[in-house]
């Protein structure tokens, strides 16, 4: 060779997005009727950054009292809400569409300072999906006699919405844009964990000039849920969250008129084919379980090859997974953020712990952990069967297990086997195949050669255990009408 | 000594998996018309009969969710057809359950087998009224298609005997779930009757089954059974319904609350949609660019 | 130079031995799903390559540019402006590495060589009757053999694309064996598939291990005179197909995207490709590519931008 070679190997430079974007306050108040205002027991929570668990903010946590005053707020709003045209409403949609639009970068790095997944995803994934959501239902809020549901069809009310801590925003716009397009007012209570995108909403709905106690958001624990949801006065709940709590609201609005809808936990099943697209199924596998470290209801966290390509396959994930970038979230380049909450860390390492003493094989890239934060490293389990408790238990983690199949029925039998049933992925370059696959899985959104895609116009939602009701689309209208 | 014959009694049984089984317990409750008088034995079922008929109905469900929906359309219009033919039998057997003079239990019956027929044109049209294509932001195919829940657990109307039971019945089975049905506790015999229709029909046995009863009591085992995944409570009281539904939360069975209906009205397609789930099937489909060519 | 061929002992030579064998070997390639493939590409787009990553990056890219001029009005003397660019593309610094190679058309090739005499620029010529590649094979040969007799030490061969879409795969294996073969022990050969005339990321898979079979030196996708030339997608894929053949075979194969690369940005989303797909084995010009023209000014003007933290022009860099 002639020409030298260049001295070092390609090694990124940091390239961290700016943090100046974004001006958070020292402390925050609940959300209610329009105003910023302290717990009623004064009582405060700090929210701190994963990745390195500096206190961000303290923020005013929600109790009984303050949930009242809220369902009141949402309450007294409904009649003109409702009442409005909803040509009125559809343009308050549009604006708060149009204002995130503008204050996407502000957003994105305030969700990965509060929630620990990387600026990449927030930037191109969280951020563009929240936008897209308002603009979506705004359009619905004057066509609703057109939607299938009769002619006028009618609000609920004031909707009790609880959303969980791993796509903060996303999951506020997914309840928030079809409750307030169909003429519902809204009190949300945000995760303890990441409560601040929620707040910075709040003040995009004062710029919007959202009528006071349209929307309201409060900020606290599991108590400041659970009496939201029991609140007398709360005619619609929707929660997306864990399986076990989903049951628990189930109980609680047993024999009451509240509608329900549930989005909850999900083991979804990832098959691929002797045929597949090896390299895209890869890249499929990566992103169905990488994505947001894991911490996501339809990961597909069971990966189900067909023997003959095990091997193959195998070693093309884990040369993938090799060039995973895990680190600062702040940085363009990073894949893999932090583990949103020690909590969870806690939760993924003793199940990841479970499945090395019951025999699994476990493997890990080479890859540092930062010092400070909660992290874990991208996981892959082979040798595992259906009895084995993480080819079972959601672990909503950076984790992925590994299975076999023989045969497509065999495969569909293995996908099914699960009390679960939200998200599924087929990759094979056989048509016929990917539609009987995809007819026979029991699964609410199955994506074939691909994986978590969304979309505002496509219904997103579970069987089984994994909840009922869709979010998006047509279909996530319904949960928020008398019909 | 008289001319009337001595009439031939019939032995009302549960239908379960196709068969006409006695209840395993042996027990039997009698029922009575409106106004207190005897009309039969019915089988009092247990909570291992409703066991045996969910294992009936997920063992049928496969078969039934996989049909095509013109067969089930067929299937279906053939029930109504081999109603017509008993016509009169229905029409005794509504007039004794619910107090009405024939011409009034006529036209009840006659509007249960008008609402056969509803449905039966239904299993076909019903993926394209609830289900389309989404136009998602990508080079993404995206198709949303009804599928059944699975197996329902359905508490058939107090009141309403037969069209009550019809109208209940005929939206589950005609989107592809298979059923468990709890007959009115006090006026069974006209779904005890309905089942033989069902069993000399094309309906696949097990697609529905039939049990008398207290509902409080073959309810509840349904309402928690892990293998049941949805239940109207149509026949529950307000307190049983409580109960049930928190049962069912166990497993997140889909709920159909109990509430009026007035089951002469032509209904909506709301009971269809309560047991119908949506599923969203993604894929690529590539894009051909200006040139032509899109790789 | 490693050995590029396979030996007659190897599994994979069977798979040449008839149309038909040669068929079913690459119809049995994996399939590739455009959208995943093109959404990978993308991704990797957003890599973000900023300050001491930069400054290498750049300075890799301007080693590994094909320098380019196929024109009909190409002349000895628009060739020696090139070749001298070639050896020392930015004259106000002399630190700045010499491109790889320049690349012309086989009439040019005595003159390329005097013009790099003495440096580490290479000479590739374009062969095979250029760019259609509708000529005779005799034809085709006697090209090949013209350029290498003149000294080019590469010869950028293009596939018969006639052929290959009919389906006729053994015609086109031998056809680049007999390049092959023309090209001696001297001359390294690059097989160009014209990626934009197979249409499907499909064909370039297969055309990729049909070129590399056939004892390719380097893999590249266009000759930069239609209408879609080299794509993050197209390069991705035969990355891919390098990286596989290697693992399979032993043998490390290069790769040239060709064609519609213009800027800095661009030629950084390519390297950020190979880093991520093959690794640093071929992060460097003996296995990686680039022909293009005008992008080697847009690397020399940021170049400058990085050394004096002023945006250059077009003024400070040389014409062609």
């Amino acid at each position: 060779m002639t020409v030298e070679k260049m001295p070092s190997v390609f090694a990124y430079a940091p390239a961290p997005e700016s943090r100046s974007v974004v001006d958070i306050a020292p402390s925050y108040g609940l959300f209610i009727d329009g105003e910023f205002a302290d717990a009623a027991d004064g009582k405060v929570f700090k929210t701190v950054s994963p990745s390195s668990e500096e206190v961000l903010s303290e923020i005013a946590q929600a109790g009984a009292e303050d949930v009242d005053r809220a369902v009141k707020a949402a309450r007294g709003a409904f009649e003109k809400w409702s009442a409005l045209p909803g040509s009125e409403r559809a343009k308050y949609l549009f604006r708060i569409a149009r204002i995130i639009q503008e204050r996407s970068r502000e957003l994105a790095v305030l969700e990965t300072l509060d929630n620990g997944k990387p600026i990449k995803e927030t930037r191109d994934a969280d951020l563009p999906l929240v936008a897209a959501h308002f603009f979506y239902y705004a359009g619905w809020a004057d066509k609703l006699d057109h939607a299938g549901f009769g002619a006028d069809p009618r609000p609920l009310g004031v909707a009790g919405q609880v959303i969980p801590w791993n796509f903060p925003l996303l999951m506020l716009a997914w309840k928030i844009a079809p409750a307030l397009a169909t003429g519902n007012t809204v009190v949300l209570k945000p995760a303890e964990t990441t409560p601040l995108s929620a707040l910075f909403f709040a003040d995009i709905c004062r710029q919007a000039g959202l009528p006071k106690g349209v929307v309201n958001i409060i900020p606290g624990y599991g108590d400041a849920g659970a009496a939201l949801v029991a609140h007398p006065d709360v005619n619609k709940v929707a929660f997306t969250g864990s399986t076990a709590v989903g049951k628990e609201i189930a109980r609680t609005v047993a024999g009451t008129r509240k509608k329900l809808t549930l989005e909850l936990g999900g083991k979804g099943a990832n098959i691929v084919f002797d045929d597949a697209p090896i390299d895209q199924a890869v890249e499929g596998i990566v992103n169905g379980i990488f994505f947001n470290q894991g911490q996501v209801c339809c990961a597909g966290s069971r990966l189900l090859v067909q023997e003959s390509i095990q091997e193959e396959l195998l070693e093309s994930l884990k040369r993938r997974l090799s060039t995973l970038r895990l680190g600062d979230p702040l940085d363009k380049n990073t894949d893999i953020g932090a583990i949103n909450s020690a909590e969870q860390l806690t939760r993924i390492t003793s199940l990841v712990e479970q499945g090395e003493a019951e025999g699994a094989e476990r493997w890990s890239p080479a890859c540092e952990l930062p010092e400070s934060g909660y992290w874990f490293a991208p996981t892959l389990f082979t040798n595992v069967t259906q009895a084995h408790r993480i080819a079972r238990d959601e672990i909503f983690g950076p984790v992925l297990s590994v299975l076999t199949f023989r045969t497509p029925d065999e495969a569909v039998a293995k996908a099914n086997n699960t009390p679960y049933g939200l998200s599924a992925g087929i990759w094979t370059e056989k048509g016929s195949r990917i539609l009987a696959v995809a007819n026979k899985l029991r699964a609410g959104v199955v994506w074939s050669n691909t994986f978590n895609k969304f979309d505002p116009t496509s219904p997103f939602g579970g069987y089984k255990e994994s909840g009922f009701g869709r979010e998006g689309g047509r279909h996530g209208l319904e949960a928020y009408l008398d019909v | 000594m008289s001319d009337e014959r001595l009439s031939v009694f019939k032995t009302y049984k549960l239908y379960v998996g196709g068969k006409f089984p006695r209840s395993e317990s042996g027990r039997v409750y009698e029922v009575t018309d409106s106004k207190g008088k005897w009309l039969a034995n019915a089988p009092l079922s247990s909570r291992k009969d409703a066991r045996d008929a969910v294992v009936a109905a997920r063992k049928a469900f496969g078969a039934w969710s996989g049909a095509t929906a013109y067969n089930r359309g067929q299937v279906l219009y053939r029930v109504a057809e081999m109603l017509e033919g008993r016509r009169d039998q229905f029409t005794r057997e509504v007039a004794d359950a619910e107090g009405l003079s024939k011409s009034k239990a006529a036209a009840v019956v006659d509007a249960t087998i008008d609402r056969w027929v509803w449905y039966a044109g239904w299993t076909d049209k019903i993926a394209q009224v609830v289900g389309g294509g989404n136009p998602v932001a990508g080079p993404f195919f995206n198709l949303s298609s009804p599928e059944p829940t699975g197996v329902v657990a359905v508490l058939a109307p107090q009141e309403s005997s037969f069209l009550g039971l019809v109208s209940v019945l005929a939206p589950v089975i005609a989107t592809g779930n298979t059923a468990v049905v709890v007959a009115s506790e006090r006026s069974p015999l006209p779904a005890l009757s309905l089942a033989e229709v069902l069993a000399t029909s094309d309906v696949p046995g097990g697609v529905v089954n039939v049990l008398s009863g207290r509902t409080a009591e073959i309810a509840t085992p349904l309402a928690s059974h892990q293998d049941v995944n949805a239940i109207d409570l149509a026949g529950a009281d307000e307190e049983l319904a409580k109960e049930l539904e928190i049962a069912a939360a166990d497993n997140l069975k889909r709920v159909l609350r109990p509430q009026p209906v007035d089951y002469a009205e032509t209904p909506g397609i709301d009971r269809m949609t309560a047991f119908l789930e949506t599923k969203t099937v993604w894929h690529p489909t590539g894009s051909l660019g200006a040139s032509g060519s899109s790789y | 130079m490693p050995s590029t061929a396979l030996t007659a002992a190897h599994p994979l030579k069977d798979v040449t031995t008839s149309d038909s064998a040669l068929r079913r070997f690459l119809h049995g390639l994996p399939g590739v799903d455009a959208v995943g493939l093109e959404g990978r590409a993308a991704s990797l787009g957003t890599r973000s390559i900023k300050t001491t990553a930069k400054a290498y990056a750049i300075d890799l890219a301007i080693s590994m540019v094909d320098l380019t001029t196929l024109e009909g009005a190409d002349t000895p003397g628009k060739v020696r402006a090139l070749g001298a660019k070639a050896v020392h593309p930015d004259p106000t610094d002399r630190t700045t590495p010499a491109t790889a190679a320049v690349c012309v058309y086989p009439d040019m090739v005595t003159a390329a060589k005097e013009a790099v005499a003495g440096s580490t620029v290479k000479v590739a010529s374009v062969a095979t009757a250029f760019p259609a590649g509708r000529a005779a094979l005799d034809v085709k040969l006697a090209d090949v053999r013209d350029a290498v007799a003149a000294g080019a030490d590469e010869i950028d061969m293009v596939i018969d694309r006639g052929a290959f879409l009919a389906g006729r795969y053994l015609k086109v294996y031998d056809e680049i064996t007999a390049v092959k073969e023309a090209c001696g022990t001297s001359a390294r050969l690059k097989v160009i598939f014209e990626t934009g005339e197979l249409s499907t990321y499909d064909n370039i898979r297969r055309a990729s291990w049909l070129g590399m079979l056939a004892g390719a030196d380097f893999i590249k996708t266009s000759t930069g005179k239609v209408a879609v030339n080299a794509t993050p997608a197209n390069t991705l894929l035969m990355l891919e197909a390098v990286r596989d053949f290697r693992a399979q075979t032993g043998i490390q194969v290069g790769v040239k995207p060709a064609g519609g690369i213009r800027t800095s940005k661009d030629a950084i989303k390519f390297l950020v490709l190979v880093n991520e797909t093959v690794g640093e084995d071929w992060l460097d010009n003996h296995w990686f590519r680039f022909g293009a023209s005008s992008l080697l000014n847009d690397l020399l003007m940021q170049r400058q931008k990085l050394a004096t933290g002023r945006y250059s022009g077009p003024d400070y860099v040389t014409v062609d």
